[in-house]
């Protein structure tokens, strides 16, 4: 089974000129699959990342995520899209100042109509799966870096999605704590989670048993789907 | 495979619109306070000028609304009509009247002594009054006693509150004394302020008998007040012209004092419909300052509606968290004035020694009319949120 699919996906933004942003890929994310698109700064991950999270609509080709189609979803389509099938990790971690870990990591499942208390429950599941159930109560001021970015993986995997985004999850780190971050992923990947890492870091992209290299917004290289 | 729909519960709605304002605690108090300020306006100018209005209709109702005046009117040739000398006796025959009490004219004037000039009256009138007539009006003395059976018949002077105070005098027996029509009188009695008969408090009351034999005034009441059975006012005032002069009742006017003073608390209400405007004024104000904030709030979470976004928020539910926010600092903005308008009406009413009065649907209103404003104020930055492109909101520095 797939869980991320880009066919012949560009994306164009518009303007004189227009300015391409993601030429034509195609790439097929497995189930189970941990990869890293990795390439310099404006190779078009962060666009590929934001066209496989369904955050931003291709100008041609199509995606499919968890096998459905997405290139013609109405915009609540895609909403219910993010909300069920794709867990994202930003590097700036956008966790919410004011809310415990906790709390932040139960607005993972917010928009899918889940009562508070078992929200509360899963995020507590979650924030231990990431060797966070000591932090449960802190806020995002009082926690490491580190920790920030367990908090917002932890969010992001609460509601068990097809495929996890992460975009320059370690790039507000120190190489030790972010590889303390690539290891976390690299267990839950072990456990079971589809995971599409993007990363200028080449010591992460080595770590990871699949590298996708970018560059001007084509594919460049492609190690493929581990053995 | 299909996909749930994504789905906000409207608890949850309630819980993000207080996370924004409890975020941001400061902005929210400032933002508030315009709508506070507009429905405290609102709220204190209702309650105040309810509290004087109901204080004025306990004060009417403690003087009885059941009094009516009989005064001669305007004669079919256009001249002053003359009531009859009979027509106090004959009205005092009615059934439900419980008294009826004459002043009648006395062409004299009245001053503090023999020495004052001529041309200095002091505006004060001369009656001429019967010993019911105290009670007959529901007046009280100041000073003294009222006219009684022994002094109508002797030169003594029974001043209204307002002409003892013209004349100087505050003191009644004893040895005050008035110069009235080329006499000494003795002064009686000072009478208190009389709201339904406001006339008297400008007069001198003076004995029919002695009015008649020493000041030789005619017979002819000027004014006859009339005290009736509370049931029966209205059928008292429709047989009271033709009672007071048979032959010629459409020379009578009849009124109730009463409801001449009910008219004029009603009439307070048109001036409070400025004040009210100025409250709506400032309550839109404060929506357009709440408008302002949103704005700014949506600007500087742009982060955090594209991660909202990300997590399967769809437009309607970016839109309604930033409503409800909106709406919620209204509505705080609004209790809080509501409160505030409550106090002011409190305060100002203890001050008075009324009563105070705050109508319970003026508060709703106003506290519905702050949610109203900031509900329509949070529509344009609500929308300038939903319509963020995600992945756009989510580049933010």
């Amino acid at each position: 089974m797939t869980a991320l699919e880009l066919a012949a996906a560009g994306k164009q933004h518009p303007g004189s000129p227009p300015v391409t942003a993601l030429r034509s890929v195609t790439l097929a994310i497995g189930d189970g699959e941990f990869a890293a698109i990795v390439g310099p700064s404006g190779s078009g991950k962060s666009t590929l990342l934001a066209l496989a999270g369904t955050l931003e609509r291709p100008t041609s080709g199509e995606v499919r995520i968890d096998g459905t189609a997405v290139g013609h979803l109405a915009d609540h389509e895609l909403a219910a899209v993010r909300a069920y099938r794709i867990g994202f990790v930003f590097q700036q971690f956008f966790l919410v100042p004011t809310l415990s870990a906790v709390e932040n990591v139960a607005t993972g499942l917010l928009y899918r109509g889940i009562a508070a208390a078992q929200r509360r429950d899963a995020a507590a599941a979650a924030l231990t799966t990431v060797g966070l159930a000591h932090r449960m109560w802190h806020r995002p001021g009082e926690m490491s870096g580190g920790e920030r970015q367990r908090t917002a993986i932890a969010r992001a995997l609460i509601g068990r999605p097809a495929i996890i985004l992460a975009d320059e999850p370690t790039g507000s780190l120190d190489t030790a704590t972010g590889l303390g971050i690539l290891a976390l992923l690299s267990e839950l990947n072990a456990a079971g989670s589809t995971i599409l890492v993007a990363t200028h870091n080449p010591e992460i992209a080595r770590a990871v048993p699949r590298t996708i290299g970018l560059r001007d917004g084509a594919v460049e290289s492609d190690t493929g789907r581990a053995a | 495979m299909s996909t749930p729909r994504s789905r906000l519960r409207p608890a949850d709605v309630g819980t993000l619109a207080r996370m924004g304002l409890t975020g941001r605690p400061l902005r929210a108090l400032l933002s508030a306070v315009g709508i506070a300020l507009g429905v405290a306006t609102l709220v204190a100018v209702t309650g105040i000028s309810g509290s004087s209005r109901a204080q004025l209709i306990a004060e009417i109702d403690a003087l009885g609304t059941n009094m009516l005046t009989v005064t001669p009117g305007q004669s079919l040739s256009g001249g002053q009509a003359v009531l009859p000398a009979t027509a106090p006796t004959m009205v005092a025959r009615i059934g439900p009247v419980q008294s009826a009490a004459a002043i009648g004219d006395v062409a004299a004037n009245v001053y503090r002594n023999d020495r004052i000039s001529a041309a200095n009256t002091n505006g004060i009138t001369v009656y001429s009054a019967n010993t019911n007539l105290l009670r007959t009006v529901q007046g009280h003395l100041a000073r003294g006693t009222f006219l009684n059976r022994a002094t109508i018949r002797f030169p003594a002077a029974v001043l209204g509150a307002n002409a003892a105070s013209a004349l100087g005098i505050d003191q009644a027996g004893g040895r005050a004394q008035v110069w009235l029509g080329g006499h000494w009188f003795a002064v009686a009695g000072i009478m208190a302020p009389t709201p339904l008969a406001p006339e008297l408090d400008r007069a001198v009351l003076i004995g029919l008998p002695i009015a008649r034999s020493l000041l030789h005034a005619g017979a002819a009441p000027a004014e006859i007040y009339v005290r009736a059975d509370p049931a029966s006012v209205a059928a008292v005032e429709g047989v009271l012209a033709a009672t007071a002069d048979p032959p010629a009742p459409q020379n009578v006017s009849i009124s109730n004092p009463a409801d001449a003073l009910t008219a004029r608390a009603d009439a307070t209400a048109a001036f409070q419909s400025l004040l009210l405007a100025l409250g709506a004024v400032a309550l839109l104000v404060g929506g357009v300052g709440i408008a302002n904030v949103m704005v700014i709030a949506v600007l500087e979470r742009r982060g955090e509606i594209g991660l909202r976004r990300a997590l399967g928020a769809t437009r309607t539910h970016i839109a309604a968290q930033f409503i409800a926010e909106s709406a919620l600092l209204a509505l705080l903005g609004g209790l809080a004035g509501a409160l505030l308008g409550g106090f002011a009406t409190a305060g100002y009413a203890h001050l008075r020694h009324w009563s105070a009065v705050v109508p319970g649907t003026s508060l709703g209103a106003a506290v519905a009319a702050a949610l109203a404003v900031g509900a329509v104020a949070g529509v344009y930055p609500a929308l300038r949120a939903s319509r963020l492109s995600p992945a756009e909101a989510l580049r933010t520095p």
